[in-house]
C-alpha cells in the first residue's frame, strides 16, 4: 500500500526533506495528501500522468 | 494538574470507530488512531483500479475519519503476521473465510503492544455488543479482552455501560456516565449520535470492511489453496483475487480475465510473472494464466479470452500470447460459445 511505504520512508527523513513519490495507483492522489494533512507534512505537488501518479511532499514536524 | 491520558483507537474507517473516538476525545483524552493493513481490507489499493470508477475516486475512509477527527493515524502493515490468523483461526471461520474473532483478538493484541511501545494508557474500539455474529457478542467480547492480553485496558465507549468497568473508568480518566449502552444490530443509535455530533458524511460499509467476509472472494481464495495443495498466499495473490473474472477450466490452471480497461492496465503489471493473452483483431481483455500449461490448454485459454472480447461472435479472433520473458506468438481461434463454458469454471 503506497501510503504505508510513504509513512515508513518519511519516518526516516529529516524535517523539510522533499520526497518525490511515484506510484501506479490513482488512489494516492487522494490518500497521500490526506495522510500528509493528518500528520503535518506539506504536499508541494500532485500529478496524474495516466499510467503513473506523482506526489511531491515536504516532511514536517514528527 | 492531572496527567494527560492517551488512548489508541482502532480506526477502520466506519462510523462506529469514528463515534467511539469522538466520544473519548470529548472527555479530554488525547487520541491517536491505528489502522491495520491486512491486505484484505476493502479500503486501499484496489479501490482505484477500475477505470469506470475513476471519475468517482474513492477515498481511504480510515484516513478520512482521522482527518475529520483531527487525530493522527498510524497505518500498521500486518500482512505477514496476519497470515497465521487466516490459515489457522483458533475460534474458526464465520460464514466465509472470515476469522472475525481471531482477527479482533489479533488486532487488539497488536494495539496493546503499540500502546506499551508508545506510552499510551488504553485502547478504544467502536465495538457494539450484539452487532456482529462472531466478534461482537456479549460472550465473545471478554474473550477479545482476555486473549489479546489487553484485559481492562480495552474500552468500548459505545457499549461500555453494558460491560464491566474498565481501568480508564475506574481510575476516573473517563466518565462512565458519559459513555453509551448501545447493543444489537440496529444502526439507529449510532446514526442519532452522529447527528448529535453534526456528522453527515460517513462510510456505511455493507457487510464489513474485509474481503474475507465476501462469499465470492472466499471461494476464490479456497480455490487458490486447493490448487496449490496448501494454505498459502502472497500479497500479489490476494490482490489478484480482487481483480477480474476468474475461471478454472482445468485443475492445473486458471485464467484471470480483465473486465474493463482499468483492470487490464493493472494486470499488465503482472506480465512478467504469468503467461498472458490479449486479443489483437478485436478490442478485448488481457488475461493472465495462473498455472503451467500445454498447447491444448493455451488454445482453450485463448478461446475463452476470445469469448470475452468484442469478437465473441466472430468466426475467428486473433490473439497474442506472451510468456514471462516477453517472447510472444500469435494465435487464431474460434471463440468458445457460452454453452461450452460450464458454470463450475467460474470461481
Amino acid at each position: 500500500m503506497p501510503v504505508i511505504r510513504v509513512q515508513d520512508r518519511v519516518a526516516k527523513l529529516a524535517l523539510d526533506t522533499v520526497l518525490e513519490v511515484v506510484c501506479t495507483d490513482p488512489g494516492v492522489l487522494i490518500d497521500i495528501p490526506a495522510w500528509c494533512r493528518i500528520n503535518g507534512h506539506e504536499v508541494l505537488e500532485t500529478r496524474d500522468e495516466g499510467d503513473q501518479q506523482i506526489v511531491i511532499l515536504k516532511v514536517g514536524e514528527p | 494538574m492531572s496527567e494527560q491520558r492517551k488512548a489508541a483507537s482502532l480506526i477502520s474507517g466506519g462510523l462506529d470507530s469514528l463515534l467511539a473516538t469522538r466520544v473519548i476525545r470529548e472527555q479530554g483524552i488525547h487520541v491517536e488512531g491505528i489502522n491495520f493493513f491486512t491486505g484484505f481490507c476493502v479500503e486501499g489499493h484496489t479501490h482505484a483500479i477500475r477505470k469506470k470508477e475513476r471519475a468517482r475516486p474513492k477515498r481511504n475512509n480510515a484516513l478520512w475519519v482521522a482527518e475529520q477527527l483531527g487525530i493522527k493515524l498510524h497505518i500498521v502493515d500486518i500482512v505477514e503476521p496476519y497470515k497465521e490468523v487466516v490459515f489457522n483461526p483458533m475460534h474458526g471461520y464465520g460464514a466465509n473465510l472470515n476469522p472475525c474473532l481471531d482477527c479482533k483478538i489479533f488486532m487488539v493484541r497488536k494495539a496493546h503492544e503499540w500502546i506499551i511501545q508508545h506510552g499510551f494508557d488504553f485502547i478504544i474500539t467502536g465495538e457494539v455488543v450484539g452487532q456482529r455474529p462472531m466478534s461482537q457478542r456479549k460472550d465473545t467480547m471478554p474473550v477479545v479482552s482476555r486473549e489479546s492480553g489487553s484485559g481492562d485496558l480495552l474500552l468500548r465507549p459505545l457499549c461500555a455501560k453494558n460491560l464491566p468497568e474498565t481501568l480508564p473508568e475506574r481510575e476516573g480518566w473517563v466518565k462512565r456516565e458519559q459513555l453509551y449502552d448501545f447493543s444489537g444490530r440496529s444502526r439507529k443509535p449510532q446514526m442519532a449520535l452522529a447527528e448529535r455530533f453534526g456528522l453527515k458524511d460517513y462510510a456505511q460499509p455493507a457487510g464489513g470492511c474485509c474481503f474475507l467476509t465476501d462469499a465470492q472472494y472466499s471461494s476464490k481464495l479456497a480455490d487458490l489453496w486447493q490448487a496449490r495443495g496448501s494454505k498459502q498466499y502472497e500479497m500479489d495473490d490476494i490482490m489478484l483475487l480482487k481483480v477480474g473474472r476468474h475461471l478454472r477450466p482445468r485443475p492445473h490452471f486458471k485464467l484471470i480475465i480483465s473486465r474493463e480497461e482499468g483492470e487490464g492496465n493493472f494486470l499488465q503489471g503482472y506480465r512478467k510473472q504469468f503467461v498472458s493473452i490479449r486479443t489483437i483483431s478485436h478490442p478485448g481483455p488481457l488475461a493472465l494464466i495462473d498455472g503451467e500449461v500445454g498447447d491444448a490448454d493455451i488454445e482453450l485459454a485463448a478461446r475463452l479470452v476470445a469469448r470475452y472480447s468484442q469478437g465473441r461472435d466472430a468466426a475467428e479472433v486473433e490473439l497474442e500470447m506472451a510468456d514471462r520473458e516477453g517472447n510472444s506468438c500469435l494465435l487464431r481461434v474460434r471463440p468458445l460459445p457460452p454453452h461450452e463454458i460450464p458454470q463450475t469454471w467460474h470461481l
